[in-house]
């Protein structure tokens, strides 16, 4: 009985993320058409000055577009979780978060459900985009789509966690846009989503480092083997950790009576 | 029944509410009090959205504290803010509550079909809540306050922006409800009209609670025969008009 009260929470908590996805039509078209944009106009444009060699996990030559599609399945999913953040901190001063808080369940669990019904949203899109990228010649194979699905779902965990964490930080809507731009436009370049990593240590050993730590560089790298059906022991061993510690941080540091307006 | 002891709460030092002590009974109370007497707050801290810096709250005995989420399920609450999803329909926004509270949809339809009859909302289920005007909007919370079938309906300055029909509409429903289903109701207003000489009023100014009992009886101590005297008596309101 109790778990089935947990279960009724969780449904209605996704299918209202679903629904307020669905009502805010341009939020998927915007959330295609940037990654689109990357692969089409931006990697025809590099591809003839970035070459990639061999490298792992492919097994031949790949194109940059087939190079870089990982890192922008994340960059889905990094604006998808900030994006779920902003939706919060909106939820937060127009009061409607009110709702969920009331709620007679736990809620570092309800706070949960919200996280974890936004990473399958992302989880969708990705999917969508996927899909979009066979019109480059991005071929993968079905199994790509299996194989990813974990790894998409922890990277969207801890990247709508980590969003969460930052907006527990910030009291109002308008902070949030500035935050925004010293997290998602550093956490993307810094990484290994458009180059290599060794293409950035040849230009600078100091950035190679920074990007090295980059927890993003850890999330395109686990996705990068993931579609292609192979299992990244290191990407693993750091991105599940963090995962759960970053969930537990935004949980914990969630402050139901912050930013709420007239009062 | 709901029990307030020495409760106070503090923001940076800053006294918002001074060690209150009073009890709600069932029945309709009124919480009336001036802009920034602290009714706001107060209903925070009822549904724990806020922690007192001291003192209790405790519904028909559970300490809210110690046991949040017992008595959450015991309480509805329509805010001041609108906290209703103005992108979902009414009948989303229902299920979407009752979901929340571990009830299906199926049973969020059946509890509200008698409360959307009962405040004409019933042909109003499937628009958007973005299409309802303020009046129905306030409705429609009241709605979602009751459909997992609380014991306690806490209204905060509920009846604000509305006009005079709608207002008195609500207030009447509530009133025949209190009866009917024995709530307790706190009813937070600073609005005098709302007030009947039967209703247990509480009076809160600057963050204490100035005086407490039945509406008539109060009058009476004070030697007063309308609200409105009895009100600048006991409020800094007094104290403005003089100047």
């Amino acid at each position: 009985m109790q778990f089935n009260r947990y279960w009724v929470a969780f449904v209605g908590i996704f299918s209202r993320e679903v629904r307020r996805f669905i009502a805010q039509h341009t939020r998927l078209l915007s959330a295609l058409v940037r990654p689109m944009l990357w692969l089409i106009v931006f990697a025809n444009g590099f591809r003839a000055a970035l070459g990639v060699s061999i490298m792992e996990p492919y097994g031949t030559y790949i194109t940059y577009q087939t190079y870089i599609t990982p890192g922008l399945c994340c960059m889905i999913l990094l604006f998808n979780g900030m994006q779920s953040s902003l939706s919060m901190v909106y939820d937060r001063e127009m009061g409607s978060m009110k709702v969920l808080l009331m709620s007679p369940l736990p809620r570092s669990y309800l706070l949960f459900c919200k996280l974890l019904a936004n990473a399958i949203l992302a989880l969708i899109q990705v999917y969508l985009f996927l899909l979009l990228a066979n019109v480059v010649n991005v071929n993968l194979d079905w199994e790509a789509y299996v194989s990813a699905m974990p790894a998409i779902l922890v990277i969207a965990l801890f990247l709508g966690a980590l969003g969460l964490l930052l907006s527990n930080l910030i009291k109002q809507l308008e902070n949030f846009a500035g935050v925004m731009n010293f997290v998602i436009f550093p956490m993307f370049f810094l990484s290994s989503a458009l180059y290599p990593l060794w293409k950035m240590k040849e230009a600078s050993l100091w950035l190679y480092w920074i990007c090295q730590y980059n927890p993003f560089t850890t999330c395109v790298e686990l996705l990068r083997w993931a579609l292609y059906q192979q299992i990244n022991p290191a990407a693993i061993m750091i991105l599940l950790p963090l995962t759960i510690i970053v969930c537990v941080l935004a949980v914990l540091s969630f402050s139901p009576s912050k930013g709420q307006r007239g009062r | 029944m709901i029990k307030i002891s020495n409760m106070s709460y503090h923001i940076a030092d800053k006294p918002i509410l001074n060690q209150l002590n009073v009890s709600f009974n069932d029945g309709f109370n009124v919480l009336l009090g001036p802009n920034g007497a602290g009714k706001s707050t107060l209903v925070a801290l009822l549904t724990h959205l806020c922690l007192p810096s001291s003192g209790t709250i405790e519904y028909h005995g559970v300490d809210l504290h110690l046991k949040p989420h017992d008595a959450m399920a015991k309480i509805g609450v329509v805010f001041q803010q609108p906290t209703l999803d103005l992108d979902l329909t009414v009948a989303q926004n229902l299920a979407y509550h009752g979901s929340l509270h571990g009830i299906s949809r199926r049973q969020v339809m059946i509890n509200a079909q008698p409360l959307l009859a009962g405040l004409d909302l019933l042909n109003r289920l499937n628009d958007r809540v973005r299409q309802l005007n303020g009046g129905h909007r306030r409705r429609v919370e009241l709605v979602r306050a009751l459909v997992h079938q609380p014991t306690i309906l806490l209204l905060d300055e509920a009846s604000v922006g509305l006009d005079n029909r709608s207002r008195m509409q609500i207030l009447s429903y509530i009133r025949q409800l209190t009866t009917r289903e024995h709530l307790c109701v706190i009813w937070a207003t600073h609005l005098l009209d709302e007030i009947d000489n039967s209703d247990n009023l509480v009076v809160l100014d600057t963050g204490r609670v100035v005086a407490h009992g039945e509406a008539s009886a109060l009058k009476a101590t004070h030697n007063v025969t309308r609200m409105s005297d009895l009100y600048m008596l006991l409020t800094n309101q007094g104290a403005l008009n003089a100047i």
